[in-house]
């Protein structure tokens, strides 16, 4: 079950904690990934430390600064030009914080957000469903946050975008669904990445209190998921929020 | 038959895999050709690319038949 040999699969964010997870478990599936990040440098050790392993040939890099909408409108194709096959599985996990109370939130800190968080998901969900749909298959998988179901303060900003994300995976889903193509939003919760890293010890704290299973997530507690969404067997799940969450917020 | 008129056919047949005879210049995409509404979005940008043409949305909505498309085909490349 969920196997994924002979498919092409994007990851964005790929050198992040929960992103180089994804790369992972996409690849022991069987599947080719193309590894696109801002740090060309980072992805080739990550494509390198997993291809230690074995089918290196399998793993490949694509630089792309999201933020630069020219950058994210290329990236599907030059993906599939690296790969030398069209996309099966685009996996939008890239996503910045700019955290900050909303009186002090610079116009800067939020259209950063908003422009790498959703407005780069959408312009390469707009690219690879071209194809997706004209192959009639397809699986897009949009790496959100519990934070857009919930709220969080500080992160009105990234909230947003996320909720965004998730109004847009479901009206994709819509548009795509009589192609075969799907399209599902996977909403983790607090995840021990760079990301969380910055949290004050004390606030950390708060938060494995409000979690039942007691712990924050790994990266691995969230890849696996993206592999059942990107699977042949999740063929009759789309317009979905798959919740990893340790049952933080129970949606 | 003109050469707009021949290429936009081929684009029709190939993309609705139909049959070429049914392709006629009164055919409708959806009542004829068995098209939904993703098909004639994606004939519309497959015309848009084959002929360097920008067909605006307003515009779009009107073309409805093979000879819809040619018609405003050839007249924006006479344009």
């Amino acid at each position: 079950m969920f196997r994924l040999d002979g498919k092409v699969a994007l990851v964005t964010g790929a050198s992040g904690g929960i992103g180089r997870e994804i790369v992972r478990a996409l690849h022991a599936q069987g599947a080719t990934v193309v590894l696109s990040g801002t740090r060309q440098a980072v992805l080739e050790e990550v494509a390198a430390s997993i291809g230690a392993e074995g089918g290196a040939d399998r793993l490949h890099v694509c630089p792309a600064d999201l933020s630069d909408a020219t950058a994210a409108d290329a990236l599907v194709a030059a993906a599939e030009e690296t790969a030398g096959a069209p996309l099966a599985i685009l996996v939008n996990n890239a996503g910045l914080t700019r955290d900050t109370l909303a009186i002090r939130m610079k116009d800067e800190d939020w259209s950063r957000v908003l422009d790498v968080d959703l407005a780069a998901p959408f312009r390469l969900c707009r690219a690879a469903l071209k194809g997706m749909l004209r192959r009639r298959a397809g699986r897009i998988i949009n790496i959100a946050s519990v934070v857009g179901v919930t709220g969080n303060a500080g992160q009105a900003n990234y909230a947003a975008a996320k909720a965004g994300m998730i109004g847009m995976g479901k009206s994709l889903a819509q548009e795509a669904g009589s192609r075969g193509v799907t399209v599902n939003t996977l909403a983790p919760g607090f995840i021990q990445t760079a990301m969380t890293d910055v949290l004050p010890e004390a606030q950390k704290e708060k938060l494995v209190g409000s979690i039942p299973l007691g712990r924050m997530g790994q990266p691995g507690d969230i890849a696996p998921a993206v592999v059942y969404l990107a699977s042949d067997e999740a063929g009759w799940v789309t317009g979905a929020t798959l919740h990893v969450n340790g049952g933080m917020a129970m949606v | 038959m003109s050469e707009i008129a021949d290429k936009v056919k081929k684009i029709v047949v190939e993309h609705l895999g139909v049959d070429e005879s049914k392709v006629t210049p009164d055919a409708s995409f959806i009542d004829d050709l068995g098209a939904d509404s993703l098909d004639t979005v994606e004939l519309v940008m497959a015309f848009e690319e084959a002929f360097s043409v920008e067909i605006p949305e307003d515009a779009a909505e009107k073309i409805t038949t093979v000879k819809d498309a040619i018609d405003y085909i050839e007249k924006q490349k006479a344009a």
